[in-house]
C-alpha cells in the first residue's frame, strides 16, 4: 500500500489528512490523475507530490510503503 | 534546538544568531519575518501556518547546504513557526554568519527565497469576513502536476 497525506487546502478539499491505496508499481503520474478523478476541485490549482519526503518527478514508479505528499503552492516566510 | 526546525512557540531570535556566530565570523545578518496586520488593502486578524514537518526541516537543511557551498565560509541556521501567529510575532528567522557582511546579506535573501520556492509550509490568513490558504505568491501556470 501506498500512504498518501494531504495538506492544506487538498486537504480541505478531500475531506481527509490520509489515505491508503493500492497502487505500488504505478507512476506518480498515474497517482495523479487517480486523484483528480477522485477529487476533481485539485484541478482547479496545481500541486507537487512528494514521494519519501522529496519532490517526485511524473515518471517515477511508486513502492509498497512508499509515503507519497500532496504539496499545494507553498507559502512560508 | 536544531539549526534547521519547525517549531510551535514563540522564537528567540538570538538563540538562532549564537548557532551560526564563530571566531571566523565578522558578520550576522539576523532577518525575521512577521505577521503583517495590512496586506493589499485587507486586514488580517491572524496567521495560521501549517507545515509537512519531517520534509520541511529537510528542506531548510538543504537551503543551508546550497548557501555554504555557494557561498564559502557561511554558516546558517533557520526555523519557521507553525500555528496560530497573532500581528507582529516571528513566523521565521534566518541566521547567515560569513566573514565579510555583503556574502551575509546576500546569503539570507536568498534563504528566504528559497523558503518560498521549496519548504512544504502553508499560510492561512484569517480576516474579518473570511479565511483562505495562501498560494505560491510567484505566479505559475494554472493546473495540473507541476
Amino acid at each position: 500500500m501506498i500512504s498518501l497525506h494531504y495538506f492544506a487546502g487538498l486537504r480541505e478539499q478531500t475531506g481527509v489528512s490520509e489515505e491508503q491505496v493500492d497502487m505500488a508499481g504505478r507512476t506518480v503520474e498515474e497517482l495523479w490523475q487517480w486523484a483528480t478523478e477522485k477529487y476533481p476541485d485539485f484541478l482547479s490549482g496545481a500541486a507537487r507530490l512528494a514521494v519519501n519526503e522529496e519532490y517526485a518527478l511524473p515518471t517515477d514508479v511508486l513502492e509498497a510503503g512508499d509515503v507519497v505528499a500532496f504539496i499545494p503552492p507553498v507559502s512560508g516566510g | 534546538m536544531k539549526a534547521f526546525e519547525i517549531v510551535n512557540k514563540a522564537i528567540d531570535p538570538q538563540l538562532y544568531a549564537d548557532l551560526v556566530l564563530r571566531p571566523e565570523a565578522g558578520a550576522v545578518t539576523l532577518f525575521t519575518g512577521h505577521v503583517r496586520e495590512w496586506t493589499k488593502g485587507v486586514r488580517t486578524l491572524y496567521l495560521s501556518y501549517e507545515a509537512y514537518v519531517p520534509m520541511a526541516e529537510k528542506k531548510l537543511a538543504q537551503i543551508g547546504e546550497e548557501i555554504e557551498q555557494r557561498w564559502a565560509g557561511t554558516k546558517v541556521a533557520i526555523a519557521h513557526r507553525i500555528g496560530e501567529l497573532q500581528i507582529s510575532d516571528i513566523a521565521v528567522v534566518i541566521a547567515v554568519s560569513s566573514p565579510h557582511r555583503r556574502t551575509a546579506y546576500e546569503a539570507n535573501e536568498y534563504a528566504i527565497e528559497r523558503i518560498k520556492e521549496i519548504v512544504p509550509i502553508w499560510k492561512k490568513e484569517i480576516w474579518e469576513d473570511g479565511e483562505e490558504w495562501i498560494g505560491d505568491q510567484k505566479k505559475k501556470p494554472e493546473g495540473g502536476l507541476e
